[in-house]
């Protein structure tokens, strides 16, 4: 019997494997694709450099320079530390930080401990205990009461604000979103009426004049002697606005379940609201989780907006630090550095959506 | 009786109608109170009521004028209709740069150049997650510390002048001779469209390829020209008086920064909406067209894109929506659309809260519902036929 030895296995030729097939395959395929390459070159070359020059190379890294001695040719990067407080808090008093602070701590702490207990019986006890508990001691830390001072809305500002607002207009227009959503499907003429005016209307209108609506037209609504905080109005017209978004992507988690649910449901003998808390929304806000995500990012973009009607959201306290006498000119800094925080933030919500887009995918590949 | 009574009660029927006329009751008195609040509270305030503010004169200046005649003694009214205006001249002015930077960044995700794909990558994964308003005042800040003085504008042929104020140029005089210039344009696209019908129409008989860009340029471009030059008429020139430029038109910085920054957010969404829609394409297609001997841009331009638009142009047709709403973040810079002017300097003069907004949110329904109209008109058009 004849023995074939196994033979040496043969490199790939030089030219397949080096950087040079690389750039052949990727850069240089064809003429076309080389005068492309050249230009997307041309278009680096005239982009990048002035961007890193302002950015790394004329800029002023010095910390302790002032708005003098920092000089116009680059960026002073100095005006954010300066700044940096404002940035974060607003202009919370110095001495109260560490209660945002706690604030703040707290839900790492609540995350932390509700890793630990995932696995047992006390899983939804615990979330929903959160939900209920938490918003009132943050609240009682943010603002005071209970021996603490009281810090007045118009002293909360920066990140601070923008998360905080972000976080209740999510929170507070989840179940109203939720109610218009049901309201849309359902079989009552009158409610599915009002439920699509209502979500039709505020989509179809900028996020700008609802807030105008609420910070103006909205206090005459109510008797006189009602005085309204300029922050709990706009809370009020952004938890109004978002509840149309919100009540859509609901809908679309409805629409997305397979009738035969519906029907099994019926044919078991539940109630409407056996039907709809046990069986509809678990698998409902299942699927719709990836796009509330994506409206939650919405609405964090939409926060910017707060400075419109006046508030000093972090992109607000721009105008707030580059306008003082001591740092005039510097919108440019505060501009790129606020949309490098929010960039962060969005850009990992919107990868972390997408993780969730597959792992709740059921779609078979 | 009572056992009656109970079950009509667990009537479904009976049920559902309870529950509506319990919405409608509550819904009811909640509107009365506020109404009644809102009465008590502008009389209180001495607030007038009613339209009527619309016929007072507005007294303030508006930068940007296209078409309207307003001035100061304009009314209340006119300055309305200049926002309606600028509102919609920003936004198309947005729509179609968005359109062609989306198409162009849509189709570069997917080039096989590995460096064209990453630099528009790059570039929709930055400016989408920025939000709009940032945008806005970042390229407004550059745009003013950018350009240079009025005095020192950059001058096109001592016509066009562009400075930190905006952009300059001159102004046809509306008189006998410039409708002739007008009148040769509209015959110079009719004629170009009577053309095109007969190319494609020639195209489907005999699959004969003409070629009608000389046409094109010919009849839409050149011909006006000609005619302006023949017929003599005249345009207003801009020229530099004292600190500012006279004469002429422009239009303002706040303009350019707000298109540009409208475009260049709105463009990454499209961008995604195109390539998605090229996605869609089944491979097979490609494939076919590549074997009857199409080349690549034959391929992309008549096989992918017609098919690919029918799934991008809902999702596009949003970001038109979008970007029509994004543009009333111009009362952050200051251009001088519909909120800015309605919403704000009337405001601000006749205090009338409730009628003023509520009808800016009319102007933006009107618009959202025009939008939706031709959505649905599109996706009925578009159904695969035979399904």
């Amino acid at each position: 019997m004849a023995i074939y030895p196994l033979k040496e296995t043969r490199t790939p030729p030089k030219s397949q494997t080096k950087a040079i097939a690389w750039l052949k395959d990727n850069l240089f395929s064809s003429i076309s694709n080389a005068a492309l390459t050249f230009v997307a070159l041309y278009v680096i070359y005239l982009l990048l450099p002035p961007i890193l020059n302002w950015t790394i190379f004329d800029a002023n890294f010095d910390l302790t320079a002032d708005n003098q001695s920092c000089g116009r040719e680059g960026a002073c990067w100095s005006f954010i530390n300066a700044n940096l407080k404002m940035f974060i808090y607003g202009f919370y008093p110095k001495e109260e930080l560490w209660r945002v602070n706690t604030m703040f701590g707290l839900i790492a702490v609540l995350v932390m401990f509700g890793s630990l207990i995932k696995k047992t019986q006390y899983r939804v006890h615990y979330i929903i205990g959160s939900f209920l508990i938490y918003p009132v001691v943050a609240f009682v830390l943010l603002y005071g009461g209970l021996g603490l001072e009281i810090v007045e809305t118009d002293k909360w500002g920066g990140l601070t604000l923008t998360v905080i607002v972000a976080a209740i207009g999510i929170i507070a227009s989840f179940p109203l979103g939720i109610l218009f959503a049901l309201g849309r499907q359902s079989e009552m003429r009158v409610v599915r009426f009002i439920s699509v005016i209502y979500i039709e209307f505020v989509r179809g209108v900028p996020l700008i004049t609802i807030l105008f609506m609420a910070s103006v037209v909205l206090p005459l609504f109510f008797s006189a002697g009602m005085d309204f905080d300029k922050l709990l109005r706009a809370l009020i017209g952004i938890t109004l606005f978002q509840t149309a978004y919100i009540a859509e992507v609901i809908r679309g988690g409805f629409q997305a379940i397979p009738k035969g649910q519906y029907e099994a449901a019926d044919a078991a003998g539940l109630s409407f609201m056996q039907k709809t808390i046990l069986i509809i929304l678990p698998q409902a806000l299942k699927i719709s989780i990836p796009n509330i995500v994506g409206s939650f990012i919405a609405l964090f973009k939409d926060t910017t907006l707060l400075l419109i009607i006046g508030l000093f959201d972090m992109l607000a306290i721009v105008g707030a630090a580059s306008s003082n006498s001591s740092w005039l000119g510097r919108e440019t800094e505060g501009y790129v550095f606020v949309a490098m925080v929010i960039w962060v933030i969005l850009y990992s919500m919107s990868r972390y959506s997408k993780r969730l887009e597959v792992r709740f995918s059921t779609e078979h590949r | 009786m009572f056992t009656k009574l109970k079950s009509l009660l667990y009537n479904n029927e009976v049920r559902a109608i309870l529950f509506q006329v319990l919405a409608v009751v509550v819904i009811a008195y909640f509107a009365y109170q506020a109404f009644d609040n809102m009465m008590l509270n502008i009389e209180q305030r001495g607030i007038r009521s009613g339209f009527g503010f619309l016929n007072d004169e507005a007294g303030f200046a508006v930068n940007d004028n296209f078409f309207l005649e307003y001035s100061p003694a304009s009314t209340n009214l006119q300055a309305f209709y200049v926002g309606i205006v600028n509102t919609l001249i920003v936004a198309i002015t947005g729509i179609f740069f968005a359109t062609v930077l989306g198409l162009i960044v849509g189709i570069s995700r997917l080039s096989s150049n590995y460096l064209i794909r990453k630099m528009a990558t790059v570039y929709i994964e930055i400016f989408r997650n920025i939000p709009i308003l940032l945008q806005i005042l970042f390229w407004y800040s550059i745009a003013l510390s950018a350009f240079p003085s009025p005095k020192n504008s950059i001058n096109f042929f001592d016509s066009i002048f562009l400075n930190s104020r905006g952009l300059y140029f001159p102004k046809p005089i509306m008189e006998g001779e410039f409708y002739f210039v007008l009148a040769s344009l509209v015959a110079g696209i009719v004629g170009y469209i009577f053309i095109k019908k007969h190319s494609n129409k020639k195209h489907d008989e005999t699959g004969v390829v003409t070629n009608i860009i000389p046409h094109f340029l010919g009849l839409v471009v050149l011909l006006p020209i000609v005619v302006y030059l023949v017929s003599g008429a005249q345009l207003e020139y801009p020229a530099l008086k004292g600190f500012n430029f006279r004469g002429g038109t422009d239009l303002s910085i706040e303009f350019f920064a707000l298109a540009f920054a409208l475009s260049i957010y709105a463009a990454t969404y499209i961008a995604e909406a195109i390539r998605s829609g090229i996605e869609s394409v089944d491979k097979g297609q490609k494939e076919a067209a590549a074997a009857m001997g199409l080349t690549q841009t034959q391929a992309l331009r008549q096989v992918v894109l017609p098919q690919a638009l029918r799934v991008a142009i809902p999702p596009i047709i949003n970001q038109y929506l979008n970007l029509t709403k994004n543009s009333s973040l111009a009362a952050a810079v200051g251009y001088t659309e519909l909120v800015t002017i309605f919403s704000g300097t009337v405001l601000n003069v006749v205090g009338q809260a409730i009628e003023i907004i509520i009808l800016t949110m009319l102007v933006y329904l009107t618009i959202s519902l025009v939008i939706s109209l031709i959505l649905n008109i599109f996706n009925k058009k578009m159904q695969i036929k035979g399904k």
